[in-house]
């Protein structure tokens, strides 16, 4: 039955907010910020992009940091800042949100399969399922380190076509 | 009422100036580690302790905000603008990177505790508190993967490595006792659920380390000695050296943004 396409309940929940909301124009606004390291990436498909709600004529948007050093954190808001503040909301208020701690598990089924196609091979949904090489697709690659170039990738190298590439850690 | 806020306020502090001082040690590092990878991963491992700090640090300037109004300290200022003697970490977290052996048996005896503390610290009664322990959990896992894998190679490995990583623990152990002492503050704080007996960790951590050493061939230093007094701020020479390296460009250039 491995093919019924299951997400994670951190997701659902974020879908639904999302679906939910009174401000539908303010999402698709804000879709336009990406990962500062990974810039094929929205917030919102990364997972940290939690919610958004507009009070007193100030839009709050709430997110979650992914590692808890990330220096990529500051740019983000500044980024969501520059958008709204772009588009005529004059007042915006960012908060961070610690729990529910963030988790690999909030990236989007889009969000994957754009690190796929950008050379980062995402993490792995169930445990056992083997890390493929995301040039060739081989399942046969090897760790060469669990810290790679930023927080949140490992170091990998296919032993098929010899690549090495990063992979998204689980969180 | 005011005096458990300011028993909060120390903890907090405390737990941030452990994260904060392992971190800057570990970032001593960076560009000299003995080859790319591992200059990576211990740069990372830094990043993530200072990350642990702010968060503590951010969550102590909110108390104090709540208690001092307009007076109270912003995080960096607690980070960067206190004397030797008002920083409470472990002692164990200060002492030099050494060489490669003591930087990894040191990593490797905090990390296999910070686990068994967080494990217990995500059901304090204070919801920060448990939510910071809820991010800083996931990471430790993949810190004491690391770490005890380089126990294995190293005290397995060549007579030189097993002969290094026999004299790092041997100089680290009497440190270790202190990662079981509770400070006053901490015992205060104890009854509303709110922070953690250490004491009750030790028979773990014991087990967990023992049998990691001997997997490793390495001996399991004898309980010779014993040094306390970080909690207190009384702590050891190298902490005076750390925070003038750290605290520089603030004490010389004051509210300097990057």
């Amino acid at each position: 039955m491995d093919s019924i396409p299951v997400i994670s309940e951190p997701l659902a929940e974020r879908m639904a907010r999302r679906r939910d909301s009174a401000y539908p124009a303010l999402w698709d606004l804000l879709d336009q910020v990406k990962d500062p390291e990974i810039p094929v990436l929205s917030l919102w498909d990364l997972g940290v992009l939690q919610d958004i709600v507009v009070a007193d004529q100030t839009v709050l948007v709430t997110i979650t940091p992914t590692y808890s050093g990330c220096p990529a954190l500051r740019e983000m808001q500044q980024d969501i800042d520059s958008v709204l503040i772009a588009a005529g909301y004059a007042k915006v208020e960012i908060a961070t949100q610690l729990a529910p701690a963030w988790s690999t598990e909030m990236i989007s089924e889009k969000g994957r399969q754009q690190l796929l196609d950008y050379g980062i091979a995402p993490p792995v949904s169930r445990r056992g399922q083997p890390i493929c090489c995301p040039r060739c697709a081989s399942p046969k690659t090897q760790l060469i380190s669990q810290f790679g170039s930023t927080a949140c990738k490992a170091l990998y190298c296919c032993e098929h076509c010899a690549e090495p590439f990063d992979y998204f850690k689980c969180l | 009422m005011k005096d458990k806020q300011d028993d909060l306020i120390n903890y907090v502090i405390a737990l941030g100036d452990d994260s904060l001082i392992l971190g800057q040690r570990l970032s001593e590092w960076c560009y000299h580690a003995p080859f790319l990878e591992e200059d990576l991963a211990l740069a990372n491992v830094a990043l993530d302790f200072i990350g642990r700090a702010q968060m503590f640090y951010e969550y102590a300037s909110q108390l104090e905000t709540r208690v001092l109004k307009e007076n109270a300290r912003s995080a960096d200022q607690i980070a960067f603008l206190r004397d030797t003697r008002d920083y409470r970490n472990l002692l164990i977290v200060e002492l030099p990177i050494g060489d490669f052996a003591f930087t990894m048996a040191r990593q490797f005896t905090v990390d296999v505790f910070n686990q068994l503390y967080l494990q217990q610290l995500v059901n304090s009664t204070d919801s920060t508190l448990a939510a910071i322990a809820g991010k800083a959990i996931k990471e430790t896992d993949y810190h004491l993967r690391r770490s005890q894998e380089w126990m294995l190679r190293l005290g397995d490995g060549t007579d030189e490595s097993h002969q290094r990583m026999e004299k790092a623990l041997k100089e680290l152990w009497g440190y270790t006792a202190e990662l079981f002492t509770m400070s006053a503050y901490e015992t205060a704080l104890l009854r509303d659920g709110i922070s953690i007996d250490r004491t009750a960790l030790c028979s773990d951590w014991r087990k967990i380390v023992t049998e990691l050493l001997q997997q490793a061939t390495l001996k399991v230093p004898s309980d010779e000695w014993q040094v306390t007094g970080g909690r207190e701020g009384l702590h050891t020479e190298h902490q005076g050296d750390i925070l003038a390296k750290m605290q520089y460009l603030q004490r010389t250039y004051p509210g300097l943004e990057w």
